[in-house]
């Protein structure tokens, strides 16, 4: 099974853009299926993007965020070739993590 | 005298580009050549939407409307289609039970041929579309068909139609009625009304493209399958050209036919053969 | 990673109560706000508010001022409300934190970002609107608040079926 994060990480002049999707339906909970039942809520609750050891940004979400969530930003600090850690952890408890390198 | 000639000079070429934007036209509802017929078509576009690149047209609605340009180039940064191609991808690299591969299938290895489908079969005397020639590879190698509307169909021509991006668009009408027929019956089906709102494909794709239907932007026909398949926010999640017909007939209020029925193959056929020259761009994203 | 990110269930039961007295009630939250985007747990409470105003309260225990050094990206029109590009940079100092609220979303809170030292105050996602909403951005800075907004309209809702 392929993981859930697929994370593309750049390194230029001391910035690296960090742009991630990760595969989850992000359920609200306020939808129905074609039976007519409520699809629980099951959504991502925090995202969280580790260097070397230090935490570099972290990213709380709720129901609203678009499913197959996306996420950019920038930090400084890092370089080629280190290594970033991705990790998530939804609603119901489940989670995923994966590490990139900095490119 | 100089400038009497100069003037007569240039009426004349105006009325040579006035006849050169008329006639084809006039040829198209005489005749039932389809080489004059793709280019009346897409003259109709280009003359249309004057301000749209020629290659823009297969980018869809987006192609028409500035802020939902912004918004679509905002999401190819990451595209929602990343997640089928990337399954797709592993799905053509990984064997069926026999040890073949759907690249034993096709010509390339299927790498980089998604701009010559469908083609006419002479043997069979049909057209044969992507979908249709990767299930029928399923079968021939003992696997069981896959759904033609989604899931792992979309994600294998995902992947194909990734390989030859930036590929023309190469529909060959070989010299065979049958062909000729085929083509004739798609461009038929395409222009004829059906359905409780009493729509064509036509009514929508060649009259309107750019404006809204409700709250959608309309795309233009002109590339429409160039961009197949799509990941559609309506459906969140990817669909094929069959499912794309499927759903254009039931929005119509009319009733769609089976995945992969004549003249759903004809209509593609059609819809192809008159988007020749235009860059292959699928997988896409719609609204 | 496993699965506690709330390591005191009981902690969250009581704040669930805690807000609950409060939509029935007064609006006012009865316990000194949490100020949740200040440390490390997920804001539960803020994100389960309905109300824009008394969410932004919930996560930062205070009220922020408009400022022109927010820069807020979004659509004047949405191509649909489940995928719904929103982006904000700011030339602020010391930012330590950027939330978006859609204020006519079921829960105003959509998402809330936080920045370490060496993260540049910018941040990119897409957010699901149910209709035609104004979009804020929230920007702490330096222990002080400022918001941008922006009107996105929608024609085809994010929310439903």
């Amino acid at each position: 099974m392929a993981s859930s994060i697929r994370v593309r990480a750049t390194s230029k002049d001391d910035i690296t853009e960090v742009q991630t999707l990760i595969q989850h339906p992000m359920d609200t909970g306020l939808v129905k299926d074609a039976k007519g039942e409520t699809i629980p809520a099951h959504y991502i609750q925090e995202l969280k993007f580790e260097c070397n050891g230090k935490e570099v940004f972290v990213a709380n979400w709720g129901t609203a965020v678009a499913k197959d969530p996306y996420v950019k930003f920038s930090f400084k600090g890092a370089k080629k070739g280190d290594d970033l850690k991705i990790s998530w952890t939804d609603n119901k408890g489940t989670s995923d993590e994966t590490t990139a390198k900095i490119a | 005298m100089k400038l009497r000639i100069l003037l007569l000079l240039g009426s004349a070429c105006a009325a040579l580009v006035a006849f050169a934007l008329a006639s084809p036209r006039v040829i198209a509802a005489d005749t039932v050549d389809p080489a004059t017929d793709a280019k009346a078509f897409q003259n109709f576009f280009f003359q249309k939407f004057p301000g749209v690149k020629h290659e823009d047209f297969v980018n869809g609605p987006y192609s028409m409307n500035e802020d939902m340009k912004r918004q679509w180039l905002e999401k190819e940064e990451f595209p929602p289609y990343e997640f089928a191609l990337d399954a797709g991808k592993e799905m053509f690299a990984t064997p069926f039970k026999n040890g073949k591969t759907y690249a034993d299938c096709f010509p390339n290895g299927g790498i980089g041929i998604r701009q010559n489908y469908p083609y006419f079969d002479s043997k069979e005397g049909k057209v044969v579309t992507l979908e249709l020639a990767l299930n029928r590879c399923r079968e021939a190698n003992g696997e069981a068909p896959y759904s033609y509307v989604k899931d792992e169909m979309a994600s294998l021509t995902a992947y194909m139609a990734f390989t030859s991006r930036g590929k023309k668009m190469d529909i060959k009408i070989p010299d065979d009625p049958r062909a000729r027929e085929a083509f004739e019956n798609g461009k038929r089906y395409f222009y004829t009304r059906r359905g409780q709102l009493n729509f064509s494909c036509a009514s929508c794709h060649v009259q309107s493209p750019g404006e809204r239907i409700r709250a959608e932007v309309l795309a233009p026909a002109l590339g429409i399958l160039n961009a197949m398949p799509i990941y559609r926010s309506e459906w969140s999640g990817m669909g094929t050209i069959s499912r794309r017909f499927i759903t254009c007939n039931s929005q119509t209020r009319a009733v769609p036919l089976e995945p992969q029925a004549d003249e759903y193959r004809d209509v593609e056929y059609f819809l192809s053969y008159v988007a020749n020259g235009l860059p292959i761009s699928g997988p896409g994203a719609r609204p | 990673m496993t699965t506690t990110t709330g390591p005191h269930p009981t902690r969250r039961l009581i704040l669930q109560g805690a807000v609950s007295v409060a939509l029935i009630g007064l609006g006012n939250l009865p316990f000194a706000p949490a100020l949740a985007a200040a440390n490390d747990k997920y804001p539960d409470e803020a994100f389960k508010l309905k109300n824009e105003a008394e969410a932004i309260k919930a996560l930062y225990g205070k009220t922020p001022e408009p400022s022109d050094k927010i820069k807020l990206d979004a659509p004047e029109i949405a191509e649909n409300g489940a995928v719904v590009p929103v982006s904000v940079t700011t030339t602020l100092d010391k930012v330590t934190s950027i939330s978006f609220f859609v204020a006519e979303n079921p829960n105003a809170l959509a998402a809330s970002y936080r920045f370490p030292d060496g993260a540049i105050p910018a941040v990119a996602n897409r957010l699901k609107m149910a209709k035609t909403s104004s979009v804020t951005a929230i920007v702490e800075a330096d222990g002080k608040l400022y918001s941008a907004t922006k009107d996105v309209k929608v024609t085809v809702g994010g929310c439903g079926g």
